[in-house]
């Protein structure tokens, strides 16, 4: 049988041990979703050590606040995530739990990217009625590319807050990502263009900002409500309304269950379109560059006449 | 603007002093070819500037658009739009619950043959028919930048008021450390931290009542250190009064209940984590009214004083496909709890009142598997047996011998979520933890949150 003192040593003993550990030298980023870990990588290269407490098969309103992701927040100098209530079911256990003073909310050490952009969507009446809403607007605010242009500076700014000593190179590393970016966005912005006004029904509604920068017209919903299952009366009065207004495709993201897109491509004949939604949700959405060269890609290939 | 300037032109000609020329006809054609001229040269700069202008305000508007169609919001959530006194209201949550219960027993003589439970125990099945379960009052905000606190005030069927959990705790400490201060669920175990709505069945596992009065939540001190490794690695200690069972919520200056535990978890590929504990509870009382039962109509009344000690071990284990839960997944846990309860015993207090020196040591242990089939839809299955071990009672050996009878429980449970707020459960079980009388139990449950969002934990 286990001896108490023996228990009580071990509690004095393990802390001490692990005082020990080596101290790491760069800074620390822990981000919620993927599309903020790689562009914290962008931006901070070899001088960062980025973790990603979700990939991008998994909804991202849906995580808990596992072992793993605490012993994360723990060891965190900065914490990068969404906010607009995104992350509300499972980061503040993260924070709470992790012990960690320097990533609490409102230090600079916690940055929510949603806080610095415009937001799409923002319920005028927040009632659960209405589903899983969001009362700070559309949180999926990654899946357009002018969004990630506006929170790079501002990532920047707080790497070289909290490490000062590297601050001229992380200038450096976002004046050539933005450089980059805007000569992306314009190359996306062109091979996007055909697509102007162009009506889609979406699966969840993820996909505000992107249908904002593109100009594609969301005509349909195939959950009745954000967050609820879509249900096959629901998927049926999706296909009347196609009747009556017909749509180009039916967009689903890579975390998502496709049957319900799957089901409503077979009866209406339209191309179901499954899009990366952050970087690793396709094979060629391997950073952020890819992520939207890949969206744009399948975006353009499913409204091409075929 | 063309317009306006010629006009602006010919009023200043006109306001020249003209007489000299006006002599010859010959004069005014020149003076009009001149003015045309200065006509022509300013409307071509003007048609210029024009374009210039234009071609900025477009620059202007693509720089905008392609920028961000997004001015930087003000720094920090604006989303308290409301504004005033109000705003800095707690987060409110309330948690609705109702229950019908059908059982083959009378819940009224429910015991758990071989153990000794406190006189007011929530133990058993309840009442029969149709009941409220617990209402759930949360509220929960930050204090100040370096404290956040927290209470769950609990309102039972009977109309009467609990105070559940009420606490505060750091946030600014760093290091890894959190210190709370108040009445909580102790850190102990794997459900014992766990509020009962978030619970996969709707009664706490029979090692549960049996060894924590069903939850052990008490008044004091916690402190807990999360270690700086991959892994994570925790380490908690406890100080406090021993108000619940296994206390006896005695007036002493000093701690009535110490806990320690450690708890370790991590990660196994991207589609299962893991965390496993060990947990020791130290529990004084003194004069503490406990019933006995050997077997059913055998109740006895007892005043046990002394320490009591509680190991538990536990896991939990999680899976979904990716890690991504929303559609299957499942989760494993169990539970193991060793009871040690030494002191002196008064054996029947209303009848003979036999004293004497009191020694029993017991176990139990729960295993539970909760799959979720299709998204809204999960089964769930528990296993549980306790052993009442030995009592020994040096005044009258036979009087806490059960013979070593091994109550036991098995429980079916299938749940329907029509949304992350709202839960709907089935709960068949048998139990036996009458001696010799098999209990049939069915409960039909509803359980609903409102308000704030909670953040549940692992």
């Amino acid at each position: 049988m286990l001896n108490l003192k023996t228990f009580a040593a071990a509690f004095l003993l393990v802390p001490l041990a692990l005082m020990a550990a080596p101290a790491h030298a760069a800074l620390r980023v822990f981000a919620c979703e993927p599309e903020w870990a790689a562009l914290s990588q962008e931006l901070g290269g070899d001088l960062v050590q980025v973790s990603s407490a979700t990939t991008a098969l998994q909804d991202p309103h849906q995580i808990q606040a596992k072992p793993s992701l605490i012993a994360a927040v723990r060891n965190a100098d900065l914490v990068v995530c969404t906010g607009a209530e995104l992350e509300i079911g499972w980061l503040p256990r993260l924070l709470q739990q992790s012990g960690n003073s320097k990533v609490q909310p409102g230090l600079p050490g916690n940055l929510a990217a949603a806080d610095f952009v415009r937001k799409l969507e923002v319920p005028t009446v927040l009632d659960r009625s209405q589903g899983d809403v969001h009362a700070a607007g559309n949180p999926h605010i990654q899946t357009d590319p002018r969004n990630i242009a506006v929170v790079a500076p501002v990532l920047a700014a707080r790497m070289q807050q909290l490490d000062a000593a590297n601050a001229t190179q992380y200038a450096q590393r976002q004046a050539s990502f933005s450089q980059r970016w805007q000569h992306s966005m314009g190359r996306w912005a062109a091979q996007a263009a055909p697509l102007k006004g162009a009506s889609v029904v979406s699966q969840h509604k993820a996909f505000a900002y992107l249908y904002d920068w593109l100009g594609l017209k969301e005509i349909a919903v195939l959950e009745p409500k954000p967050g609820i299952e879509p249900t096959p009366s629901h998927l049926q009065e999706v296909l009347a309304t196609l009747k009556a207004q017909p749509a180009r495709m039916v967009i689903y993201a890579a975390y998502q269950d496709p049957r319900a897109s799957e089901w409503l491509s077979a009866n209406s004949h339209l191309p179901a379109v499954r899009l990366p939604f952050t970087v690793g949700g396709s094979d060629a959405a391997k950073d952020l560059f890819g992520l939207f060269d890949d969206t744009v890609a399948r975006l353009t290939a499913a409204a091409a006449p075929k | 603007m063309r317009n306006l300037f010629s006009a602006g032109l010919a009023v200043a000609l006109a306001t020249t002093p003209l007489a000299a020329a006006a002599d010859t006809a010959s004069d005014i054609q020149a003076l009009r070819q001149e003015m045309e001229a200065i006509r022509a040269n300013y409307e071509q700069r003007l048609q210029v500037l024009e374009q210039r202008l234009k071609a900025a305000e477009a620059a202007a508007q693509a720089t905008a658009a392609s920028v961000a169609a997004a001015p930087p919001a003000p720094v920090g959530p604006a989303t308290g739009t409301g504004g005033g006194a109000n705003a800095f209201n707690p987060e409110i949550s309330l948690i609705l619950s109702g229950l019908y219960t059908r059982t083959s027993r009378d819940p009224a003589n429910y015991s758990l043959s071989g153990f000794h439970l406190p006189q007011a125990a929530e133990a058993g099945p309840g009442t029969r028919g149709f009941s409220l379960s617990e209402s759930e009052l949360g509220f929960s905000a930050s204090i100040d930048p370096w404290l956040r606190g927290s209470a769950a005030i609990s309102i039972a069927p009977d109309n009467t008021v609990s105070v559940e959990e009420a606490f505060v705790q750091t946030t600014g400490l760093g290091n890894g450390l959190t210190l709370k201060a108040g009445r909580f669920f102790s850190g102990i175990g794997y459900l014992n931290e766990q509020h009962a709505h978030t619970w996969d069945f709707v009664d706490a596992p029979l090692a549960y009542q049996a060894f924590l009065g069903n939850q052990f939540g008490d008044d004091g001190l916690q402190l807990r250190w999360l270690a700086p490794t991959d892994l994570f690695l925790e380490l908690g200690a406890e100080l406090g009064r021993g108000r619940p069972f296994p206390g006896g919520d005695d007036s002493r200056n000093g701690a009535g209940a110490a806990a320690l535990y450690g708890h370790v978890g991590g990660d196994l590929g991207t589609s299962s984590s893991w965390r496993a504990g060990l947990s020791a509870l130290n529990a004084k009382a003194t004069d503490q009214t406990l019933v006995f039962s050997s077997a059913p109509g055998s109740a006895i009344t007892n005043s046990f004083s002394g320490s009591t000690r509680v190991w538990v071990a536990d896991f939990v284990y999680k899976w979904a496909p990716n890690g991504n839960a929303t559609r299957t997944n499942f989760k494993l846990q169990g539970e193991y709890l060793r009871s040690r309860r030494a002191g002196a015993l008064v054996a029947d207090v209303e009848g003979a009142a036999t004293a004497g020196g009191y020694l029993a040591t017991q176990s139990g242990w729960y295993l539970q598997g909760v799959y979720q089939f299709m998204p809204r839809w999960r089964v769930g299955l528990r296993t549980e047996r306790l052993d009442s071990g030995t009592t020994g009672f040096d005044a009258n050996p036979a009087l806490f011998d059960s013979a070593g009878y091994k109550p036991h429980k098995n429980t079916l449970m299938l749940d329907f979520n029509p949304s992350e707020f709202s839960r709907m459960r089935l709960q068949l079980a048998r139990d036996y933890s009458r001696n010799g009388l098999p209990d049939n139990q069915l409960f039909l449950q509803y359980q609903m949150s409102l308000g704030a969002h909670g953040a549940h934990g692992f």
